[in-house]
């Protein structure tokens, strides 16, 4: 968090008996934009985005898009902006430059929750869960924003993780790394989104794990679901890719299918290590 | 005989009036710990809003009796309870308009909201002395005793006698039926589990469109509501006095960390470990003693082991301990 407001700063208290840590980082909702109507181009259309945290830019007229069912990758050395790149589209980021467009609709000056009603789902990358509450209150609380009757969602989301079912009424925080990643994922899918951005879901967990989850959110794809996804397992998560995007330094380097990136010998050569 | 009779000293000199007392801490303490594990800071002015409040029901309780309003056996503070709680609630959402509101939009650093908190706390605490004044004041009426000490003699043939208050026995049923509630609702409902998502990740509850405006206010609104009870039962308890319930706020803020701040279990666990233990340390066992031991062993002095001038050190030597040893608390809490 940036210390500019000087009612951010702390002064070094470290005395949790009267503070407590983690607050949020994203704003609260109602100061955003509307979204204009833009129809033509890609299902996902994030063009052009110029933008950072603070003074400098982290992204250089960064381009990603994704078209309806299909499965973008984003992948790149570290530091390369990569989850930048995510939340920018996410609205989570101040860009300088360049729009977001989903589904017909300029969404640029929207807050990343008016996104969400909007059918953006969004996992993070860490503190994607909620730790004390059974799993299967995480996929309710997924499930806020909908007034209907969201027990068929939460079917599916047991069709699709049946560990997720038998675990139902553990918290989520005393959960294995890839089921919690399960839970995520769960919880992002309770919205019925159109489109899934997952930031590096494979972080942390076992290969066998991995490949369980890329299995699963090929799952997702196919139900017509739009996918972007940040991925340091780079050659698995080409494989699986209709879209891969290589970012170094904040702008695009190679944009190709999945297949044709790997097959690529330039791209083999600098980023997938041979 | 003298077993019993000890048995019946202890209960009436211990185990009733620290279950009383236990009872009205872990009301206080879970409304620390929900601010705490959903706002973030400790509020300081807890305790204020604690006496504001019970300043409130007093000066209804008043208007209800001048009017020969009256509820049996029961005090008519409890006719007075429901309109003082929605008069501190209005008044809670004020300040929270009026003051938290703005540093909760900067997203202030939670130690600025201590101090707020202080703030707010100085005026709260001047407004009930303006308002009803310093003088120790009794509300309560309706039957003083459940159980009469000398009844209880004459009903036994023991020689220790029993007393129940009324007063004791409210507070006791009050408690438990307000923390079943707040915890049916903290598990059952959709607004009670987007508070505990909230406290849990607050980012998330964000992303999951819950409405953070919303649950700051009901937060603010179960937490005064715990507030008035508190601070009203132990009003009828003892007396109304403002500055005591700024004293209360050590004991009610060591419950709460004892039992790990922002976890509500542990806020009515760590009032009854605080009010055993104080009424504990500071009660004359000599008395009891006196049954149990055979003669030769029997104490000469008071066998107290505190004045009771003591007993907010009971507490604040229980906290440092906890926060030393196990600074999250007995239960697991939320701080570190």
């Amino acid at each position: 968090m940036n210390t500019s407001n000087p009612y951010q700063d702390d002064r070094g208290n470290n005395d949790r008996s009267i503070t407590r840590e983690g607050g949020g980082d994203l704003p609260y909702p109602g100061k955003g934009g509307a979204a204009v109507p833009a129809p033509g181009g890609p299902f996902l259309a994030a063009e052009n985005m110029t933008g950072g945290y603070g003074a400098a830019d982290i992204l250089h007229d960064c381009t990603l898009t994704v078209e309806k069912g299909q499965i973008a990758v984003i992948v790149g050395p570290n530091g390369a902006g990569k989850s930048t790149a995510m939340k920018a589209v996410f609205g989570m980021l101040n860009l300088r430059g360049g729009h977001v467009k989903l589904d017909g609709e300029d969404i640029t000056a929207l807050t990343p929750q008016d996104r969400v009603a909007k059918g953006m789902g969004f996992v993070p990358q860490t503190n994607n869960v909620f730790p004390s509450m059974s799993v299967e209150e995480n996929l309710e609380m997924g499930a806020f924003i909908r007034k209907d009757d969201f027990r068929s969602t939460m079917e599916q989301v047991f069709d699709l993780f049946p560990i997720l079912k038998d675990k139902r009424r553990q918290p989520a925080g005393e959960l294995s790394g890839g089921q919690r990643q399960q839970v995520a994922v769960g919880r992002a899918l309770m919205t019925q989104p159109k489109l899934l951005m997952l930031d590096e879901p494979t972080a942390g967990v076992s290969p066998i794990v991995m490949d369980e989850l890329f299995d699963r959110i090929i799952e997702v794809a196919r139900t017509g679901i739009s996918i972007l996804m940040v991925e340091q397992n780079a050659r698995q998560a080409l494989e699986i890719a209709d879209r891969g995007y290589v970012l170094v330094q904040g702008a695009n380097r190679y944009t190709d299918t999945g297949a044709a990136l790997l097959a690529d010998p330039e791209v083999r050569r600098t980023f997938l290590g041979g | 005989m003298d077993f019993l009779n000890a048995i019946v000293a202890l209960l009436n000199f211990v185990v009733i009036p620290a279950t009383a007392y236990g009872a009205q801490l872990a009301l206080g303490a879970l409304g620390v710990t929900l601010i705490y594990g959903i706002l973030r800071f400790s509020n300081f002015a807890h305790g204020d809003t604690m006496a504001l409040g019970t300043g409130f029901v007093i000066l209804f309780t008043w208007w209800f009796q001048s009017m020969g309003l009256h509820f049996g056996p029961l005090p008519t503070a409890l006719i007075a309870l429901p309109f003082g709680i929605v008069v501190t609630i209005l008044f809670v959402l004020g300040t929270d308009r009026a003051v938290y509101r703005f540093y909760r939009q900067q997203k202030a650093a939670p130690v600025i909201l201590v101090i707020v908190s202080m703030g707010v706390m100085f005026i709260m605490n001047g407004l009930t002395r303006f308002v009803i004044g310093v003088e120790e004041i009794r509300f309560d009426d309706g039957a003083r005793f459940v159980i009469n000490a000398g009844a209880f003699k004459a009903a036994t043939g023991l020689a220790e006698g029993l007393a129940f208050k009324s007063t004791q026995a409210l507070t006791i049923l009050t408690a438990v039926v307000v923390v079943a509630a707040l915890f049916l609702f903290l598990n059952r409902t959709r607004t009670g589990k987007s508070m505990r998502a909230f406290s849990d990740n607050e980012d998330l509850a964000l992303l999951s469109g819950i409405n953070p405006e919303k649950v700051v206010a009901v937060t603010w609104m179960i937490s005064a509501g715990l507030a008035v009870i508190a601070g009203t039962l132990y009003g009828l308890d003892k007396s109304f006095k403002a500055f005591n319930y700024f004293q209360l706020l050590l004991p009610i803020f060591a419950s709460a960390i004892v039992g790990g701040l922002g976890n509500p279990l542990g806020a009515i666990a760590g009032g009854f470990l605080i009010a055993f233990s104080e009424v504990g340390f500071t009660y004359a066992w000599k008395k009891v003693a006196t049954y149990v031991l055979p003669e030769s062993l029997a104490p000469e002095g008071l066998a107290q082991l505190l004045s009771t001038d003591y007993k907010f050190a009971v507490s604040f030597a229980i906290l440092i301990v906890v926060l030393l040893f196990k600074p999250t608390g007995l239960f697991r809490g939320k701080s570190v």
